[in-house]
């Protein structure tokens, strides 16, 4: 889709990112101790650290990631907002106090207080920048999508101009500037998006759903055996897994900058059983790699915004829209309606690629259960083992990442007591809570409101924003944007606090003063910054929330383990953690690298052939039990050692005794002789 | 080292109890969630059923486990503070007759 910048939304745009970086130069002045730039000094208020958390953690693959699958494939994208939200029990129940009560700066102080081990400084300090890594990359994916329609820039800009924002707001201010960008723009983004689900129940639901300023396309249908009758000429028919497309030619006007010409078009059309053709949209490859949108080049705008209701409930159907609605009544129309959706597949005509996104009237039954990504039933009905084995997966990864997140956890030392974590916790459970069950709004509205850029699902929610007017649009873009920037800083200050703090002083023992520390922990900021830039560069296009799920998934097989055994179980030894965080980041790396979709995203375009051993996409149901059971083996290990070593020790202890004594009878005797 | 929290805490007497209820809430709600798990994986179809507002068991059941997840929270907040108020005043008001 062609997005064209709007002088609104780039005023609002500038007027956010000034605001936050004006906000950054104030806490500076607070940030010249190591408490002060890693901890806020503990002085954040519980409510303000509570909506930080929000700010914090509805990060990109929330706004973006969730709304854009619930958009494509119904209630299966709702699952992340459940697992994300419940993982925050986990944080609530099990580790906000004793985070609190443990640690200083950063989630390795908390796992090495009673120990002071090397390993364990070292692995966390890895874990938490592999962890940062994993989750910087969706959040700089998000930006550079955001950009695109908001300022009308290339993908690659978004991504380096969040990147400089954030390295300036972390290396200015730390933590308390953090804190207070997160606050503001978690509380914003659950305003408008409540907001943009109140004009989406104004509006209800329509069979045209033609926006404010622009109508929507009407796909149109042929029949095959008249097309004599039409100005359609068939130029090609192509089968591709049981489907197929035909390739029809006409002239139709262009008009690209006001210059109007006839050219002859090539459009796609999906063949029915009955013998009917329905339009489709195209995207086709050509050999010198440019590309052709709806057979023209992209400026023609041919290229079509998606995504519409084809069939109301009956006490609808005559009128074709609903009026106003509530929120239950939204939900059970759609269940009760059919929607049109676009799902793509790939062909090859001659030596051109073609991506077609073809129209599939979908029940709403079925969308709005689980069942169309994750549980997708296969040709025989079934649901296959690697299937239900990744949702397994992915619900167990959401549920324990949470709680594993280092940027998360170092929140809790913002506060200035335990009470406060738990306040805080709850305040954030409430908020995130609120703002996922608007998700599924927002999805559900984007994919019935013809806004949909079949390119960009992480573009639904915005796009649905623009469909009610470019401010609320700009408003709710420049937000998303803060979302970004608000996370990346929050990932930002711990991966920098995990060099300065856990690495070069703990670890290496370099003794730093606070001012040193401080300094080292900007300058590990700016270079986390320049890697993040270029990794959100590569991955560009990718669903972010998915990236996401990785994320949680490393976090919660390297992390939590070491966590959750630390706090309940008496035997946990200094090597045992360090195992296990070892074998847990190892692991789940390792078969995120050999999955199906790595090998189906990246390999190919790497030019690298690879099958993967298994279909396992997500790597939690093996990486945390065993990184569970690594920490088990190694500490009785060392609980063995610990035995076999007081045993040498109590013997040793014994022959001195006797060789003592025995010296002294002797001495004695001889004496008395 | 430097570990230990960045501000000087006071003395908590409620941990014990604390960590126990929190346990206990946990597990509950592990048993929820895993109900959720369940039903998604092998009885699909239930989740179409028609529960409440004419909505179905699978939107019920994934807004129930987020409020439920935040009625916990304030339970498990009251009965905090209910511990911490309590004890650690008991501790104080000891300490005090102590010092008397």
């Amino acid at each position: 889709m062609i997005y064209d910048a709007s002088p609104i939304a780039i005023g609002l745009f500038l007027a956010f990112v000034g605001f936050v970086l004006g906000m950054s130069f104030y806490f500076a002045r607070k940030a010249k101790s190591a408490e002060g730039y890693f901890a806020a000094g503990g002085t954040i208020h519980w409510f303000i650290n509570g909506i930080a958390f929000a700010g914090d953690y509805l990060s990109a693959a929330s706004f973006l990631g969730i709304c854009g699958m619930i958009a494509t494939y119904g209630y299966d994208g709702f699952l992340y907002s459940i697992g994300y939200l419940s993982g925050w029990v986990v944080a609530l129940f099990v580790v906000a106090e004793p985070m609190k009560r443990l640690g200083k700066y950063t989630f390795a102080d908390a796992l090495d207080f009673k120990f002071n081990s090397k390993g364990i400084q070292l692995m966390a300090a890895i874990s938490t920048l592999v962890v940062s890594m994993f989750y910087l990359i969706p959040q700089m994916v998000g930006a550079g999508v955001l950009v695109t329609p908001l300022l009308g820039l290339p993908h690659w800009t978004g991504v380096c101009m969040v990147g400089a924002i954030v390295v300036l707001i972390v290396a200015t201010a730390g933590m308390t500037s953090t804190t207070y960008v997160q606050f503001l723009k978690g509380g914003l983004l659950i305003v408008f998006s409540t907001l943009i689900c109140i004009y989406l129940f104004q509006n209800g639901l329509k069979l045209t759903p033609d926006s404010k300023d622009k109508k929507y396309h009407k796909f149109q249908t042929l029949e095959l055996n008249k097309l004599t009758d039409s100005d359609y000429t068939k130029i090609t028919e192509i089968e591709t897994n049981g489907m197929t497309f035909v390739k029809l030619a006409k002239e139709e006007e262009v008009t690209i900058d006001d210059k109007t010409e006839t050219k002859t078009l090539n459009t796609w059309w999906k063949l029915e059983e009955n013998g009917i053709l329905k339009e489709a949209l195209s995207k086709t490859e050509l050999v010198n790699n440019t590309f052709l949108y709806n057979g023209a080049s992209k400026e023609a705008r041919r290229f079509y915004s998606v995504g519409h209701i084809a069939e109301l409930p009956q006490k609808y159907q005559k009128d074709g829209e609903t009026g106003p609605i509530g929120p239950a009544e939204f939900l059970s129309i759609v269940e009760a309606s059919k929607v049109t959706l676009f799902p793509k597949t790939k062909i090859k005509d001659g030596k051109n690629y073609v991506t077609i996104w073809y129209q599939k009237i979908t029940s709403g039954k079925k969308l709005m259960r689980p069942g169309t990504k994750f549980l997708k039933p296969g040709k025989d009905g079934k649901t296959s083992f690697w299937a239900k084995l990744n949702f397994i997966s992915l619900m167990i990864a959401l549920f324990f990442g949470t709680a594993s997140l280092p940027h998360i956890l170092i929140r809790y030392y913002t506060v200035p007591s335990q009470r406060d974590a738990r306040k805080s916790t709850i305040v954030a459970i409430a908020a995130i809570g609120f703002f996922y069950i608007l998700t599924l709004f927002m999805g559900i509205g984007a994919m019935t409101s013809g806004v949909m850029d079949v390119e960009s699902g992480n573009m639904a929610a915005p796009l649905l924003a623009k469909s009610f007017g470019i401010i609320l649009f700009s408003t709710i873009s420049a937000i998303a944007f803060a979302t970004v920037l608000g996370t990346v800083s929050g990932l930002i200050v711990a991966a920098s606090g995990a060099v300065a703090h856990d690495i070069v002083n703990n670890y290496m023992g370099i003794e730093l003063t606070d001012e040193a520390k401080v300094k080292a922990g900007k300058i590990a900021a700016i270079c986390v910054g320049i890697v993040a830039i270029i990794l959100g560069i590569s991955f560009k296009g990718v669903n972010v929330s998915f990236l996401v799920g990785w994320a949680f998934a490393v976090a919660a097989s390297a992390n939590l383990p070491a966590i959750i055994m630390l706090l309940f179980w008496k035997k946990t030894t200094a090597k045992g953690i360090t195992a296990s965080i070892l074998v847990g980041m190892i692991s789940s790396l390792g078969i995120i690298l050999i999955s199906s979709k790595m090998a189906d995203m990246y390999y190919g375009w790497w030019g690298v052939s690879f099958n993967p051993p298994f279909e396992l996409n997500n790597p939690g149901i093996i990486s945390i039990p065993l990184s569970f059971a690594t920490l088990i083996v190694f500490s009785l290990m060392g609980q063995q050692e610990k035995k076999n070593k007081e045993r040498n020790c109590i013997l040793r202890i014994k022959v001195f005794l006797f060789l003592g004594l025995t010296l002294l009878g002797i001495r004695l005797t001889s004496r008395q002789q | 080292m430097q570990h230990g929290p960045a501000v000087v805490l006071d003395e908590d007497k409620s941990i014990d109890l604390k960590e126990k209820l929190g346990i206990k809430l946990f597990f509950a709600y592990l048993i929820v969630y895993c109900g959720f798990i369940a039903i998604n994986m092998l009885k699909p179809k239930l989740m179409e059923t028609k529960i409440f507002l004419d909505l179905n068991l699978a939107v019920i059941y994934g807004f129930g486990l987020i409020i439920l997840a935040i009625v916990m929270g304030l339970i498990y907040n009251k009965i905090c503070t209910g511990y911490e108020d309590k004890m650690n005043q008991e501790t104080e008001t000891t300490g005090k007759e102590k010092s008397k």
